[in-house]
């Protein structure tokens, strides 16, 4: 409730003098910082090219209609790829991510000291490397195709599902492992009844929302050399063939649908 | 007839239905099938790649942050710039996209058509939006903010409406019943109930802003991204490393911050 009204003066006030001053210098810190942003956006911006924008569009579009539809036949083998790129991409940052999750658990870890600290960094830094940048590394390692991606895509769950999982996890109830303990159960046995049981659904969940994101990333990491449509993509837009560029958009956003469409199924299923 | 082993505990099957479960292991057999077939690993090239390994990780270990430091610099400060002038739009521009996709404010065909904005604004990945936009207004920062601008509405619009659908209706219908004008509805029974859980997600945009900042750049759309690509492009691994680590410290800076920001702010 606000505190400055009188006796005789009652006027209903949203914010105290306090939080007036605060909003007020918020308000002037933010103006002046997006003016200093807009400005040096402007100042490397040139404007000749932006209003000529419209009639970019309108070319762009003339060149991509009528789309290439015998071209989608040559789809088939990229549209494959991406799939794999994801699916397999999202088992494998699974298979790595759930151990590094038990390790980052403060419930499970067996060194809060040593493990924990670094299963921690593990996430934190697959996290913060964009699976594109993880696929331009990794097409210079293991060269330009599927692994690539497919090792791309692992790398970057690994971090998301990593978190989530060891989040669920601290979150479960530790009473029933600890009935377990009393009843002479070891120590993976009283985890595999105890707590797995709890966490499962959620692996699972996390999971399949993981490849319904991978396969949206999977769709445009050839555009680095890393297999699936985004190759097609890339190559038809460097031959300056539009008419093909319109069909691999209107695969890759079929594709997007279809696998938002699987995703929220199973999810439900799952809840 | 029962024998004593067979009636010892086993646990349930996770998932009750057995058709479903078998269904589940014939799907996924038949997958890893197809996959082992149709992936095929180039063993030789990875052998070379193996020797590049050597080199490449030798460069991540030794950063080199003074031979391209003022690129990098431009490159970072491009970035942040970038990264706020389209938080900010985009978070002005998802207000009326919100308002308009929420099932309990809108009438029906404005309801359809944000709606169906929304989903496309959010269907195309950064990149793809990108390179279209890069086409349309030429190479640089400007692209990359339309870009960012994009996804952010598409980004916050939908929360908008998801928690717009959510609030409580009294406040709105004593307004109404007060007579108050439309704005003041939505000024004084909406906004407050949704605007502490939408700042929180604007901070959080805010982030990701940043790293997919990070990354348009790849396809000529200004920012760090821009500054990487050319390093990668020169086997200059040294500097890419010491790109990465900048952009990986930001984003963990910016964790904290956002975070603190956010407790004050809920």
């Amino acid at each position: 409730m606000p505190a400055n009204a009188r006796a005789g003066d009652r006027q209903w006030d949203w914010h105290t003098p306090a939080q007036r001053r605060l909003r007020l210098f918020g308000t002037l810190a933010t103006t002046v910082f997006l003016a200093w942003a807009w400005t040096h956006i402007s100042s490397r911006t040139t404007w000749g090219f932006v209003r000529d924008a419209g009639v970019q569009l309108q070319d762009m579009g003339l060149r991509m209609f009528p789309p290439e539809g015998s071209y989608l036949s040559a789809l088939s083998r990229p549209l494959v790829d991406t799939l794999h790129i994801a699916t397999l991409g999202t088992v494998l940052g699974v298979l790595i991510a759930i151990p590094l999750a038990f390790l980052a658990a403060r419930t499970t870890t067996p060194s809060e000291r040593v493990l924990r600290p670094l299963a921690l960094l593990a996430l934190v830094t697959s996290r913060s490397v964009n699976s594109i940048i993880w696929a331009l590394i990794l097409v210079v390692l293991v060269g330009p195709g599927l692994l690539a991606g497919i090792l791309a895509i692992a790398l970057r769950s690994v971090g998301f599902v990593g978190k989530l999982v060891y989040e669920a996890i601290e979150e479960a109830p530790e009473l029933p492992v600890t009935a377990l303990r009393t009843t002479g159960a070891g120590r993976a046995q009283s985890l595999a009844f105890g707590l797995v049981p709890n966490v499962l659904p959620v692996m699972a969940g996390v999971s399949v929302y993981r490849w319904e994101i991978n396969i949206r990333e999977a769709t445009i990491l050839g555009i680095v050399g890393a297999g699936g449509l985004g190759m097609a993509l890339q190559s038809s837009i460097d031959s300056l063939a539009w008419s093909r560029v319109s069909v691999i958009l209107g695969v890759i956003l079929g594709t997007v649908v279809v696998a938002e469409w699987v995703s929220a199924r199973v999810r439900k299923g799952l809840a | 007839m029962p024998t004593e082993a067979a009636r010892a505990w086993r646990p349930p099957p996770r998932i009750a239905n057995a058709s479903a479960r078998r269904g589940l292991w014939i799907v996924a057999t038949a997958y890893a099938v197809f996959a082992l077939f149709t992936v095929d690993v180039d063993a030789a090239r990875i052998a070379e790649g193996a020797a590049r390994a050597a080199d490449f990780f030798g460069g991540w270990l030794r950063p080199d942050f003074f031979t391209r430091w003022s690129d990098i610099r431009m490159g970072l400060v491009e970035s942040l710039a970038m990264t706020v002038v389209a938080t900010a739009a985009g978070f002005v521009l998802a207000i009326p996209f919100g308002l308009g996709a929420s099932r309990n404010l809108a009438p029906a065909p404005v309801y359809a058509g944000c709606r169906g904005a929304l989903a496309v604004f959010r269907a195309f990945h950064e990149v793809l939006v990108a390179i279209l936009f890069v086409a349309m207004f030429g190479f640089g920062a400007f692209a990359g903010v339309m870009t960012l601008v994009v996804a952010t509405i598409g980004f916050l619009g939908k929360l908008l409406a998801e928690a717009v659908e959510e609030i409580d209706p009294a406040p709105l219908e004593a307004l109404t019943a007060a007579g108050a004008p439309w704005a003041s509805r939505i000024a004084f029974g909406v906004l407050p109930q949704v605007m502490p859980r939408i700042l929180g997600l604007t901070l959080y945009r805010l982030d990701i802003n940043f790293r997919e900042s990070a990354i348009i750049g790849l396809v000529g759309a200004g920012g760090i991204g821009a500054t990487l690509i050319t390093a990668f492009a020169r086997y200059e691994f040294e500097s890419v490393s010491a790109i990465l680590m900048l952009i990986i410290s930001m984003l963990f800076v910016a964790e904290l911050l956002s975070g603190r920001l956010r407790r004050r702010l809920l």
